[in-house]
């Protein structure tokens, strides 16, 4: 069957039968280059959203003051509720199941300047545990330390880009820089995975912000973040609970007014996002077996086309003494030669087109990296070509195997 | 060389089946030149396509060579026609994408003959048919005749025992008929049979013998040129 007469007998009907390969080729082609678009496009989309995850520890519950919304006790409504260092010290003595706890107060657009160079960048006075919440990854020095705290440091840890912005190419630890008037000793540098934006932002130490900049009482908070180690979501969702009422007790509104402070539970998040994920997987599954169908489908209309168009030629070669096997065999080996270049081309396509996108969509949120798995775009090719050719082995052998006068006699 | 006893072909078009060839014997000698004649219907094709194995018949016995034909194998089926057998069509049966010596070298592809050799003996019978230079011509590129004795070395280059032509002047004109007819001479010297199905009476009266058939049945054998048998 692989003798090289054979080949060059099949190479001259193909050669010699332009626009048939072509439609047959076309068919294979589209439909692995479809697939392939589909799955890197969902796996793109999959890889985006999951790397805005990374951002931030995924199994981390963060505290908002808000403004309550139901009159309690006698109070009205629309009073606001602020956070304040004892809150913090209750949680991390009294909540159990917490991992890591941090608090954070920001000052957003914080005039900062090195020398001549300058900027304005958001600042977050904070705790030594917020490096494990935001995920920030130390390039150079250390972050902000439980002395620093207790000492109300005047030290601060700049992001990549800050540190871009101000210092260039020049040493950034040890130097100082002046944020709204007052001096900063640099003693580290961080990246993050999450995005350019955190790479964006400075740390001090809580003490040092709530002292040096004066803010009233001295000991208010924006948030509360803390993780929950492995924690499932029920126990969660139990932690946030004692939380809420504990705030609810405390400044007095009712534990059910989900305006009085904001919870964002990063457990229930990344659960929904990944089912949603799952449930995105399994449609672009559906859409792609049922490309893969349709191609198949496509194939055997083409090859029972071509059996019919052929049927003539069967008979005049039968009366040449050719073997219904040696006929079957001709027109599979032709489908099959067809669609395998077909297939690779439009997997070389699906794939170069991935790759270009990839390249090409470095800063686009929520589309990274659109892959495909090799051995899933080889598989489903396969797929495609074995079901396409049997589609068309069933009129071909019949063809085959009719007496040769009545194929003689088709037109 | 060719023996019928009491064949019986049958169509199933409708309810009713329609019998074709009626308990038909013959005998067709070795290097017999004969012809076929018969009005439409008359189921002279039937009988050619069946002396060439391109159609069954129900009851009866075809001995080709001596072989008992009957119920065969698409194999061994392909093979017979392939070795012992032959054809040449009234609308010729070439085919459209391949030249003129690749048409006539096909029989031999399928003997597993080497494409140099087999294309070198193409070349050969091209040039008894006197086409040497029309080799590398599509079928579209040449006359009725001209694809007509391409036909005929591809039915001779396989060297075939029994050469069945079913109208093969059908569709040429008187002349060409003639060069068609001289071949087949020609070749009948050589000492291969030739059955010749048609309804020209001056195609018939060239051949050794005529059977003529009517429903199905042999009216009658004409034996004329003794001198060539």
């Amino acid at each position: 069957m692989f003798e090289l007469d054979n080949w060059q007998e099949i190479f001259a009907t193909i050669s010699k039968n332009k626009l048939r390969t072509f439609l047959t080729g076309f068919a294979v082609a589209w439909g692995i280059f479809m697939l392939i678009i589909l799955l890197g496009s969902g796996n793109g989309i999959e890889n985006g959203v999951r790397e805005d995850f990374k951002d931030d520890a995924v199994n981390s519950l963060w505290f908002y003051g808000g403004t309550t919304s139901l009159p309690y006790n006698g109070i009205k409504e629309g009073r606001d509720i602020r956070f304040h260092n004892d809150d913090f010290e209750y949680i991390k003595e009294q909540i159990e199941g917490t991992e890591y706890i941090t608090n954070r107060r920001n000052i957003w657009n914080a005039a900062t300047s090195f020398k001549n160079e300058t900027g304005r960048y958001m600042m977050r006075c904070t705790t030594p545990e917020h490096v494990e919440l935001e995920g920030s990854i130390m390039d150079e020095g250390r972050f902000v330390n439980e002395d620093d705290v207790t000492h109300s440091r005047k030290v601060i840890v700049i992001g990549k880009q800050v540190r871009n912005d101000l210092f260039k190419d020049g040493n950034a630890l040890g130097e100082f820089i002046n944020v709204m008037g007052i001096m900063f000793k640099v003693v580290g540098v961080f990246s993050d995975e999450g995005s350019e934006r955190e790479e964006r932002i400075m740390y001090i130490p809580i003490s040092t912000g709530q002292t040096v900049f004066g803010w009233s009482g001295r000991t208010r908070l924006d948030n509360i973040l803390l993780t929950v180690g492995d924690a499932s979501l029920v126990e969660t969702s139990y932690i946030a609970w004692q939380i809420n009422n504990y705030f609810a007790r405390k400044y007095n509104f009712d534990p059910e007014d989900r305006r009085a402070i904001y919870i964002r539970n990063n457990v229930e998040n990344f659960q929904k996002v990944s089912s949603m994920f799952q449930n995105i997987r399994y449609f672009i599954w559906c859409i792609g077996i049922g490309t893969i169908l349709a191609g198949i489908v496509g194939i055997s209309n083409i090859m029972m086309i071509v059996v019919k168009e052929r049927t003539r030629e069967i008979g005049i070669r039968k009366a040449l003494g050719a073997t219904p096997f040696s006929i079957v065999s001709l027109i599979l080996t032709e489908a099959i030669f067809i669609t395998s270049i077909a297939g690779y081309i439009g997997l070389l396509l699906g794939v170069s087109l991935l790759e270009f996108l990839s390249n090409n969509l470095e800063g686009v949120d929520m589309f990274k990296n659109p892959q495909v798995d090799f051995k899933i775009a080889i598989g489903s090719t396969l797929m495609l070509i074995f079901f396409g050719i049997l589609g068309g082995f069933v009129p071909a052998q019949r063809a085959a195997s009719i007496e040769p006068v009545i194929a003689l006699r088709e037109e | 060389m060719i023996k019928l006893v009491g064949l019986n072909k049958y169509y199933y078009l409708g309810k009713t089946p329609l019998h074709v060839l009626k308990d038909v014997d013959l005998e067709i000698g070795s290097g017999e030149l004969v012809s076929i004649m018969g009005s439409s219907g008359s189921g002279k094709s039937t009988l050619l396509n069946i002396l060439g194995i391109l159609d069954s018949y129900q009851s009866g016995e075809y001995y080709l060579d001596n072989h008992l034909v009957k119920d065969l194998s698409q194999r061994k089926a392909a093979k017979y026609r392939n070795q012992f057998l032959g054809f040449i069509f009234q609308s010729f049966n070439l085919l459209n994408y391949k030249t003129a010596v690749e048409n006539v070298a096909l029989p031999l592809y399928y003997q597993g003959v080497p494409r140099k050799k087999r294309n070198a003996l193409a070349m050969e019978y091209l040039e008894k048919v006197n086409l040497l230079d029309r080799a590398e011509h599509l079928p579209s590129e040449l006359s009725g005749g001209q694809q007509q004795r391409v036909a005929i070395a591809r039915a001779l280059i396989a060297n075939p025992k029994v050469i069945l032509a079913d109208e093969p002047t059908g569709a040429l004109d008187s002349e060409t008929s003639n060069e068609v007819m001289n071949l087949f001479r020609m070749v009948n010297k050589e000492g291969i049979t030739v059955v010749i199905v048609t309804h020209e009476n001056e195609i018939a009266a060239q051949t050794d013998r005529l059977i003529r058939l009517r429903d199905g049945v042999i009216d009658h054998h004409v034996v004329q040129n003794q001198t060539s048998g």
